[in-house]
């Protein structure tokens, strides 16, 4: 594929971004608290004193927490290890009633990995993993409730987040956006994150620097408060082009802090607000080491789903599908999962095919998730058993499927009801043929003059007179009789 | 180690504490003399010695998955200067 290059007055630019990725751990209760992390409750109704930072209260950690992303470093090819190193992050802000934050810094659980990118070409890129580390959620502030007040609701406080921080690998707006969907696919079949970007189970800081194709890596700024995939391409693509006109004006890019609009489609400086930020990290006395022992790992590692990488290649080996292809239908378990059932003692390739074509789109159409489509894989697989025993035509089938996926009926009871039954006897066929053929001498003068495409007209005009139910083959193999 | 005014002002300020001009140059004063006296540990050799976490033997106690906390909004609020609807209410916070 070709480079993605940003043209300036003074030639090409190269776009280098490395992402750091937030995702919310599912778990029931918090990382160091028993309270609840179900989103959307009543204000401060899941906030123990420990999130409430009263003092005396001690962070206990859970269990659970800790394997979830240990599941996901191995998830993500990485290295887990042993021993690891809460620490304090010190800052002040309303939200965060602590003054700060735990999380990880010298010694986070999970090392390198890596992460493969499908991009639409059907290039697979390597995006290196530099770590995860587990911390705290801050609190949710609410600036608009009353003139001259922030609200502060503490239920988000002390939920278990991973931080996910890739290498500077990334080269486009596009790799960027194959980058957070995959991980988001990754961390969903793994069930340890949900991924929700709305919701902001899932939020995304973007590293983004410029060079000249070769040369080493520029300055970098953080753009921050990116919460879904077009906004990171487009505030990649919009912080690029600044650093590029800043740079060829003569200025210089300073490390700094920038806020993504969306609305203006730029960035903006925060500093000012960022100039008090030291976090003097130490380790936090109220947390031993985490240490993970090798056999823990190895019973979570047994219990690993097959993973998108994994079932993408099964997928292409057994049921011989192109890489495309496989790689949609991996990108949700569920919907893998749907295709499996349909193509189960089925032609693969054609159930492909139903799937990502005439399902997809009409899911698409009606804006619709799989778990609330009309249609179920049995039903699909029916359909698809009907054309196979050539009881209704290719073409008759998605005129079918339109009218199972407004009624929810079977596909059976569709072909009975209406009559669609594909014609297949010879003697009808050959009536048909015959008074088609008798109405249009014309034509027929014009195949006999070796016109070959009029034969294409007759086939075209026996498929009309019989509503489409007419089998295309036969009537091939009947008008080369009669007419050749 | 020595520090300065200025670092005293600093950290004042990352702590949120408020310290008088003329406060400054005592606490100057008494934060270099612990400095100093700290240092004294770095005449030690600890070559290969891991550093020690807890004066007990013991691992990071866990808890299992289970909500056992939290349905106590109105304690949680209890001490807030103000609250409203549930919410701890401060002035503004800038973005």
């Amino acid at each position: 594929m070709a480079s993605y290059r940003i043209a300036g007055n003074t030639g090409e630019w190269e776009v280098v971004c490395g992402l750091e990725i937030h995702a919310q751990i599912i778990s029931k209760s918090k990382l160091f608290s028993a309270a609840a992390t179900e989103f959307g409750g009543e204000p401060n109704s899941q906030v123990s004193p420990v999130d409430a930072g009263m003092p005396g209260m001690l962070p206990v950690i859970n269990r659970f927490c800790v394997e979830q992303a240990i599941k996901t470093g191995l998830g993500l090819r990485a290295q887990i290890n042993r021993h690891s190193v809460f620490e304090r992050k010190n800052y002040f802000y309303a939200d965060l009633p602590q003054g700060y934050q735990i999380s990880q810094y010298l010694e986070p659980l999970v090392g390198e990995g890596t992460v493969y990118l499908d991009m639409p070409d059907g290039e697979v890129i390597p995006v290196g993993i530099e770590r995860l580390h587990m911390e705290q959620d801050a609190g949710k502030s609410l600036h608009d409730q009353e003139p001259g007040k922030t609200y502060i609701d503490l239920n988000r406080s002390g939920v278990a987040l991973m931080e996910i921080v890739s290498k500077p690998d990334i080269r486009s707006p596009e790799q960027a956006g194959a980058y957070i969907q995959k991980l988001r696919s990754i961390l969903r079949y793994l069930g340890t994150c949900d991924g929700n970007m709305a919701e902001g189970s899932l939020r995304c800081d973007i590293n983004v620097s410029v060079r000249k194709p070769g040369a080493g890596l520029g300055t970098r700024c953080e753009v921050k408060n990116v919460n879904s995939v077009r906004f990171v391409m487009h505030a990649i693509e919009a912080e690029a082009t600044r650093q590029i006109e800043l740079i060829e004006e003569g200025g210089e890019v300073i490390q700094e802090t920038r806020l993504y609009d969306p609305r203006k489609g730029e960035t903006r400086s925060m500093r000012g607000k960022e100039e008090a930020h030291d976090y003097r990290y130490f380790p936090d006395p109220d947390l031993l080491p985490l240490i993970v022992e090798n056999d823990w790992v190895e019973r979570i590692k047994a219990d690993m789903p097959e993973l998108p990488d994994e079932k993408k290649q099964r997928f292409i080996q057994d049921y011989g599908l192109g890489a495309y292809d496989a790689g949609v239908l991996v990108a949700e378990r569920e919907t893998a999962d749907f295709y499996e059932d349909v193509a189960n003692g089925r032609d693969a390739k054609t159930a492909a095919n139903w799937v990502t074509g005439e399902f997809f789109g009409a899911m698409n159409k009606a804006g619709v998730d799989l778990d609330e489509a009309p249609v179920n894989a049995a039903m699909l697989g029916e359909l698809l058993d009907l054309m196979a025993d050539n009881t209704i035509s290719g073409r008759i089938a998605k005129d079918v499927f339109e009218e199972m996926w407004e009624t929810g009926k079977k596909a059976g009871a569709i072909v009975e009801e209406k009559g669609l039954k594909q014609i297949t006897d010879t003697g009808e066929l050959e009536a048909i043929l015959d008074k088609v053929i008798a109405e249009n001498p014309e034509q027929v003068q014009q195949v006999k003059d070796g016109n070959q495409k009029v034969m294409g007209w007759f086939v075209g005009q026996a498929m009309k007179a019989t509503g489409g139910k007419a089998n295309p083959k036969m009537v091939n193999e009947l008008l080369r009789k009669k007419l050749g | 180690m020595a520090v300065d005014k200025d670092t005293v002002a600093k950290i004042a300020k990352l702590a949120r504490i408020r310290v008088e001009p003329e406060q400054q140059e005592a606490l100057t004063q008494e934060l270099s003399n612990i400095l100093r006296w700290v240092e004294h540990l770095g005449e030690l050799d600890t070559d290969g010695v891991e550093p020690m976490t807890s004066v007990v033997e013991m691992n990071l106690k866990m808890r299992e998955d289970e909500v056992a906390d939290g349905r106590r909004q109105n304690d949680i609020v209890a001490n807030a200067p103000e609250s409203k609807h549930g919410f701890f209410v401060v002035p503004r916070v800038v973005e």
